[in-house]
Parts: C-alpha cells; sequence; structure tokens
C-alpha cells in the first residue's frame, strides 16, 4: 500500500532551495531503508532457522515498502521526470545518502542482529517524531512505517536480549559484533547540514528530543541482556553525505545489475 | 554449539473477533514469547490474524487412531441426537 502523491500546491510552497534540501533528506531515506533492505534480503534462505529466515525477510520487505513511499515522494520533489526506480537503480555510490551502519555486511547473525538493533532503536524514535512534520506526505510515510517499525525494534531486542544472556558462545559473538557495529551508531543522529536546514524548519524532528528515550531503551535491553552498554565515544561517519565504505559498491552492482544490463527493463 | 533442536509449538489463529482460533500449523522455538513472534511471521502474513495462541506440542494429548472405531463409529446411526426433528416457526432466520 502506497501513500497518496500530495498535490502539487503543498510542494509548490517550498522555495527552490528547501526543495532540494527535502530532496536530498527524503533520498536519504529512501537510500537507507534500500540498502538495509537489500543487506537483510541477503539472508533469504540462510537463515538459521527457518522462522527467523522468514523473520527477516518479513522486516527486508517493510524496508522495501518505506523505500518506494520515500523514492516516489523523492522524484515528485526533484520534478525532472525521474522515477523511483531511476533514483534506487540508476545512481553511482558516491550519491547515496545512506549512512555507514545499514551497508555493513551480515556478518554472522549476531552481527546482523546489532545492525538492526541499532537501526530499529533511531527508526523507531524518529519516526514517531515524524508524523508530527509540518511536511504531510512524510508525517503519512511515517505513520504508516511507525508501526512496521515498532514490530522490528521488538524483534531485534529481544534478540539482543536472547544472544547475551544465552550462551557463551552467543555471548561472545554478540560482543564482537558490538565492538565492530557500535562506532557506526553515532552517525544515525548526528545532523548533517541538510538535516539541520530542515530541523531549523521544522520539517523533521531535533534528534536531541528523541536522545534520551533512546538512550534509555538501549540501557534497558543491555541491563536485560546481561551486556555492558560499549562506552566508545569515537564515532564514524560520512555515509549521508555521499563517502561510502567499499561496501555499497559491491551491493550496488548486484542491485542495479538488472536495470544496468537491460535498461527499462521491468517484470 | 548446542544442536539441541527446539521444541514444536502448535499455533491457533483467530482470523476476526468473534471466530474461534483455528489451528494452523506448527514451528519451533526456544519458549513462549519466541513462539508468538514466530507465529506472527510465519503465518499472519498475509492479515489472516488478530490473536494468536501458541501451545507447546508436548501438551497436546491425542486420541489414539487405533481407537478411531470404538470412539466414533458408534455416533454413526444415532440421527437422534441431532436437533433436526423440531417444526422451526417461520419468523426464526439463521438456524
Amino acid at each position: 500500500m502506497q501513500v497518496a502523491p500530495s498535490d502539487t500546491t503543498a510542494l509548490s510552497a517550498y522555495s527552490p532551495e528547501v526543495r532540494q534540501h527535502l530532496f536530498q533528506y527524503v533520498l536519504q531515506l529512501a537510500d537507507t531503508s534500500l540498502i538495509l533492505g537489500h543487506r537483510l534480503s541477503e539472508w533469504c534462505g540462510h537463515g538459521p532457522i527457518l522462522e527467523q529466515d522468514l523473520a527477516m525477510a518479513n522486516i527486508a520487505l517493510d524496508l522495501l515498502g518505506e523505500t518506494r513511499s520515500f523514492y516516489q515522494y523523492a522524484a515528485e520533489l526533484e520534478g525532472k521526470g525521474r522515477t523511483e526506480d531511476d533514483l534506487a537503480f540508476l545512481r553511482v555510490a558516491t550519491e547515496y545518502r545512506n549512512p555507514l551502519l545499514v551497508e555493513q555486511p551480515n556478518g554472522d547473525f549476531a552481527a546482523t542482529v546489532v545492525r538492526q538493533f541499532l537501526f530499529d532503536t533511531f527508526h523507531f524514535h524518529f519516526l514517531q517524531q515524524l508524523q508530527t512534520s509540518s511536511d504531510e506526505r512524510l508525517a503519512a510515510i511515517a505513520e504508516k512505517s511507525w508501526k512496521e517499525a515498532a514490530y522490528h525494534l521488538k524483534w531485534s531486542s529481544e534478540w539482543i536480549i536472547r544472544l547475551g544472556d544465552g550462551t557463551d558462545e552467543s555471548r561472545q559473538r554478540l560482543n564482537k559484533a558490538l565492538a565492530n557495529l557500535w562506532r557506526y551508531s553515532g552517525e544515525l543522529t548526528t545532523p548533517t547540514a541538510t538535516e539541520q536546514a530542515l530541523q531549523t524548519l521544522g520539517i523533521i524532528p531535533e534528534y536531541t528530543r528523541f536522545q534520551e528515550a533512546m538512550t534509555a531503551h538501549v540501557a534497558k535491553v543491555f541491563a536485560e541482556a546481561t551486556v555492558p552498554v560499549p562506552q566508545e565515544t569515537y564515532m564514524q561517519r560520512g555515509g549521508k553525505e555521499g563517502r561510502h565504505s567499499e561496501h555499497l559498491g559491491y551491493i550496488l552492482t548486484e542491485l542495479q545489475y538488472m536495470q544496468r544490463t537491460y535498461p527499462g527493463m521491468t517484470w | 554449539m548446542n544442536q539441541a533442536e527446539w521444541p514444536l509449538w502448535e499455533v491457533f489463529i483467530r482470523s476476526k473477533q468473534g471466530l474461534d482460533h483455528k489451528h494452523v500449523g506448527s514451528l519451533h522455538a526456544a519458549d513462549a514469547t519466541m513462539a508468538i513472534q514466530n507465529a506472527r511471521d510465519v503465518y499472519t502474513r498475509r492479515m489472516e490474524g488478530v490473536s494468536i495462541w501458541v501451545v507447546e506440542s508436548v501438551h497436546v494429548h491425542a486420541s489414539n487412531p487405533d481407537d478411531s472405531a470404538a470412539f466414533f463409529d458408534p455416533a454413526n446411526d444415532k440421527v437422534y441426537r441431532h436437533p433436526t426433528f423440531y417444526e422451526v416457526p417461520d419468523s426464526i432466520k439463521h438456524m
């Protein structure tokens, strides 16, 4: 189910500069869900158990649905006749605006769970606030996706607890994943110039508004998992401004193969 | 790594308010919480339900197929047990 297009008067209410910021930002949201959804889809058929294979495929599909809503809106904001498919499949890596966290490899199940938990914690609290955006389209997409994000967060929180408070091996794998991935969590709530501009206009929420709730959720889950919250404060960043790790190129090679090889191809 | 299988659970789904929970299948899970979440992911992907019950399969006790003749055949010729010998007034609908 897709969110209905905005009427064009709503879009023309924005100045060209704001509209450009909003276009870049909506692309960032779309790219983020697309890349994480793609990563999760790589588990399809390889899950540790059938039930979890399906759980991850379900989350991937939720994210892909959200992705489409955002790309469709981005295409309208840009207004140059590009479609959602053009935006998803025909851009180069440096034009992608997803944070570094979501392009990190699946690794073992613990790494996937940690990556998902760090993202879900942000995603859930962010969408909760985005529902009150002055931009009606963003608010509508947020309302729909927030319910899905609530389930994702439940799933990944549950698994952090099970792995942390599980066997010696699961705990060791969880700690290793945290050591590798924690440093990518800070980028999610560190605003870029584009995000700052939109925050000032009240179009998207200030991340400080829900930072406390995020920290509290992480603390609660880690306490139950009997694992200490990592204290590392050095954070990697750059993805939201187009500076990516080597992993993104490989993802795009696979993701874009069909459109690059058979341009304009449809199912 | 612990290779022991997670226990089996039977899943019951209520398709809408007012209807009974119906058995839809089974799955593996470590405990009840995980069983309900797995059931959500495996059996309600296409809006099949509004409520889920799970029961660990070991707690389901079944009749023995060998007993089926003694159990069920005697009911075969007892039509008088069906409430079909009453005159239903015309004004009563939905019987």
